[in-house]
């Protein structure tokens, strides 16, 4: 209980730092920018973490989840007339759709093969976009109406990571550690693989919905190629980064590879070959992540060693 | 028909590229089950090679072709010893990010020295257009030019694969690495030489893509990367016959799909092609079924 | 009371006949053991009772709760007719507490929504509470208590087995099927598990069924054995009846085993 009222206060003090540094215009818009994309990079991250980190689902398309989101919002808000909350909750719903859509077949798919699956999705989603005109197609979706604030932002940022980590202090949660440790001896102990691997993807597909609606109440104006195979990665860095099965360490992730990328605006043209770089160095030096509790037995290569070859 | 024909002509030339670079990534990923993301940017380089080759020394096609598949060999070599050998014997999601890391890093070095810009690839080959039926086929001698050193590089992998104390090698540490250590073999050398002859396939489809399409950009390869190593997983990654299938049938799939009116889809039919196969075949339409033994 | 019945069961693998034609059956209470050589198909028995693998041809039924037939014999489904397994490569969850290990046994039994998950609604901390008592309660049965916090992977070798049958009793089975508890155990941690075996048959009133090489423990403890060889059920009987048996010395004990 104590617990709970000492990050309560800390919540609360943030929240309001924050809006008066917002209100009386020290936070600059340029700054205000950056802490929106960190609590949006930090909901993406958490539910992606769920899905790879804890659940140990290798996915290289939550960006698809994230346009999903976005694209709804921006129908309900701008086409629809519908008021923000409804539009976020419709498009965690509809992501969280495409997740199972995505999830119950790809699934029985392991490791690479099934990243490689999730990257064709991620891809598949941008292309059909591209070509719908109704959400404006390649040229973009404009006036998307900017509902998106530092109070939506805080509340969703919060509302994820204590949602997410309930999840995960459960025995639900538990189910899904337990397929990433051992999936045979997950099945042996009753535990239903294939519905606990959707519901972690549904889960995280929500979440990151909701990023995309956030994103897209903010900019005014999105299109498909913001949502490319680039910005899966990014995501999936930043979960590496903070260390697998770490919520404390995706956002923390997120706000220092912000702080970074925030660095790197200073030299744009050598921005991208710094950040390539940066991420090597990170890799070869602390493959755990930030705050990884190490390293878990489906991620070592040569896993496989184990297994025998059968003809079925 | 005539139609049809045209188009599968068209087919097997990019299926041809597509086999080249699938190639690179089968091989890389049989050997230390790597997805080798930085691939479709050693095509990218070889690419430019080729054009410094004949634009600014005013080579002729057959030596840029050498030259480019030699410096491409070395860079992949040295993209295995400092990037990849590091983090050998770490998890796999480290391994990817590292290999996105090599990747955007050669193209946005790339970017740095020789401008974003789309560069025109000189003319080595004299465009003649050959016509069948009466006119109604049009094969343009590039095509089969592309064809035919496709071909002749895939029987020289075959051969070095099969028949060379080198391929014995690789095929050794492709099946155990610690053992294949054991029986004497160079590991850390058998790898360099999947590396070297990978990435020389990959220049080489670097410079026939220049000639082919005529046009190159430093992020050409992305693209093209990302199609090869569909390709690739199509065949059954891992699988060197499966990767020159995987590479013709993605090439012909997509050119008859651009052909019949639906080429703003055609990624999408590539990749939903891919999520279909592995629902069928999760290893691959040449893949072997693994099944962890309880 | 028979708990048990396989009829005619059989196994191929291409052209490996893993398992064949093989027949039997089991009463509530029994202890029993199988034996043969590597490779003789006593995994691949287990396998096909706990629905990894499916039958080629062949019923197996459990008469437990209710009754459960072959085809309705699916990995996730076979714990909640009462049947939980141990593995011959032991199968923690390594990165996982020792806790987390046994509540992890617990899931089949557990019952509240994912709406309360993530609200914490009331019947979340109930179940969660009564659950962590059960667990403790049987992490001191098995003299785990102690190491409740350490990782999986970090227990010693007899530490994990114990913890991976405890995580089995945890689902509260009517049949325990134990694959090779014994492998890699010294005499005195095999003379333990003696004892282990007989006093969970008490106190948890089970059917167990295990695979096992070391003799003295199977000769002990088991009071029906069946031996397997080539995939065949080649013998079945009291110990001392399969210690006398030719065709099981001729094919799997050895002179030696007479003396014992």
């Amino acid at each position: 209980m104590k617990k709970n009222i000492i990050s309560f206060s800390i919540l609360t003090i943030i929240y309001f730092l924050v809006k008066i540094l917002l209100d009386i215009g020290i936070i600059d818009s340029y700054l205000q920018l950056n802490i929106f994309l960190i609590g949006i990079n930090i909901i993406l991250a958490v539910g992606l973490n769920l899905i790879t980190g804890f659940t140990g689902q290798f996915s290289l398309g939550h960006a698809a989840f994230m346009s999903i989101g976005a694209y709804t919002s921006a129908v309900f808000t701008a086409k629809l007339g519908q008021s923000f909350i409804v539009a976020i909750l419709v498009s965690g719903v509809i992501a969280a759709f495409a997740g199972i859509f995505i999830g119950i077949p790809t699934l029985r798919l392991k490791g690479d093969y099934l990243a490689i699956a999730t990257l064709g999705f991620g891809e598949i989603v941008r292309i059909i976009a591209l070509n719908i005109d109704y959400i404006g197609g390649a040229i973009g979706f404009n006036d998307i109406p900017q509902y998106t604030n530092w109070t939506w932002i805080f509340m969703m940022t919060v509302a994820t990571v204590f949602l997410i980590k309930h999840f995960i202090n459960s025995y639900h949660g538990r189910a899904c550690i337990a397929i990433r440790e051992d999936e045979i001896a997950a099945e042996a102990m009753g535990i239903n693989t294939t519905f606990y691997k959707v519901l972690a993807f549904a889960i995280g597909a929500f979440f990151a919905g909701i990023a995309g609606s956030l994103y897209a109440n903010y900019f005014y104006f999105i299109k498909p190629d913001s949502f490319g195979f680039m910005k899966s990665i990014d995501i999936l860095v930043i979960v590496v980064f903070g260390g697998m099965g770490s919520i404390e360490g995706s956002i923390l992730g997120a706000i220092l590879l912000s702080i970074i990328s925030l660095f790197l605006q200073g030299i744009p043209e050598l921005r991208m070959v710094v950040y390539s770089v940066v991420l090597f160095a990170i890799m070869v030096y602390r493959p755990t992540g930030l705050l990884g509790k190490g390293e878990f037995k489906l991620w070592k290569k040569g896993a496989e060693r184990n297994v025998s070859i059968e003809s079925k | 028909m005539e139609q049809l024909l045209q188009q599968l002509i068209n087919g097997i030339s990019l299926g041809s590229i597509y086999a080249l670079i699938a190639l690179g990534y089968t091989m890389v990923y049989g050997i230390i089950n790597l997805i080798n993301f930085a691939h479709g940017d050693i095509y990218m380089i070889g690419a430019y090679v080729g054009f410094a080759l004949t634009t600014f020394l005013g080579l002729g096609f057959f030596p840029s072709l050498l030259i480019s598949m030699l410096v491409c060999s070395i860079l992949g070599m040295i993209i295995e010893k400092v990037a990849y050998k590091p983090i050998r014997n770490s998890t796999r999601i480290a391994a990817l990010i590292t290999a996105i890391s090599v990747s955007l890093f050669l193209e946005y070095t790339m970017v740095y020295f020789v401008k974003p810009d789309t560069r025109t690839f000189p003319e080595v080959l004299q465009s003649k257009i050959l016509t069948l039926f009466n006119g109604k086929i049009i094969i343009d001698l590039k095509n089969i030019y592309i064809i035919l050193i496709t071909i002749l590089l895939m029987a020289g992998l075959q051969y070095v694969v099969h028949k060379t104390k080198v391929g014995k090698a690789m095929r050794a540490v492709s099946l155990d690495k610690n053992a294949a250590e054991l029986m004497g073999v160079d590991v850390n050398k058998t790898i360099s030489y999947t590396f070297a002859i990978g990435s020389s396939l990959a220049g080489a489809a670097g410079v026939l893509v220049g000639v082919y399409y005529n046009t190159i950009n430093p992020l050409m390869g992305v693209v093209p990367g990302l199609k090869a190593f569909v390709a690739a997983v199509l065949g059954g990654i891992g699988i060197i016959p499966g990767a020159v299938f995987g590479g013709f049938f993605l090439g012909m799939t997509e050119t008859l799909v651009s052909a019949y009116g639906g080429s703003v889809f055609k990624d999408a039919v590539a990749f939903s092609i891919l999520i279909i196969v592995l629902l069928i075949k999760p290893n691959g339409l040449l893949g072997k079924t693994i099944k962890e033994k309880v | 009371m028979s708990v048990l019945k396989v009829n005619n069961l059989s196994k191929n693998f291409g052209g490996i006949k893993a398992v064949t034609e093989v027949s039997l059956n089991i009463e509530k209470g029994e202890i029993i053991g199988l034996i043969g050589p590597n490779g003789a198909g006593k995994t691949t028995l287990f396998n096909l009772l706990t629905g990894i693998y499916t039958p080629t041809s062949g019923e197996i039924i459990y008469d437990l709760d209710k009754k459960a037939y072959t085809k309705d014999l699916k990995p996730h489904k076979i714990t909640h007719y009462g049947i939980a397994r141990t593995f011959q490569n032991i199968r923690l969850f390594q990165n996982m507490t020792v806790l987390d290990n046994v509540l992890m046994g617990f899931h089949s039994g557990l019952k509240y929504s994912i709406v309360s998950t993530f609200f914490r609604l009331p019947s979340y901390y109930k179940t969660e509470k009564s659950t962590y008592d059960e667990a403790l309660e049987l992490l001191i049965k098995f003299n785990l208590l102690d190491k409740k916090n350490e990782l999986a992977k970090n227990l010693s070798y007899g530490d994990q087995r114990r913890l991976e049958i405890a995580r089995a009793l945890a689902a509260k089975p009517k049949i325990l099927l134990l694959d090779e508890p014994a492998a890699g155990m010294n005499p005195k941690e095999t003379k333990e598990l003696n004892f282990l075996i007989q006093w969970i048959r008490e106190t948890f009133d089970l059917t167990i069924i295990l695979i096992e090489h070391d003799m003295s423990l199977v000769m002990n403890i088991c009071e029906r054995i069946f031996v397997f060889d080539y995939g065949h059920l080649v013998a079945s009987g009291t110990p001392l009846e399969i210690q006398r048996n030719e065709r099981v010395i001729k094919a799997y004990l050895g002179e030696e085993a007479l003396q014992c």
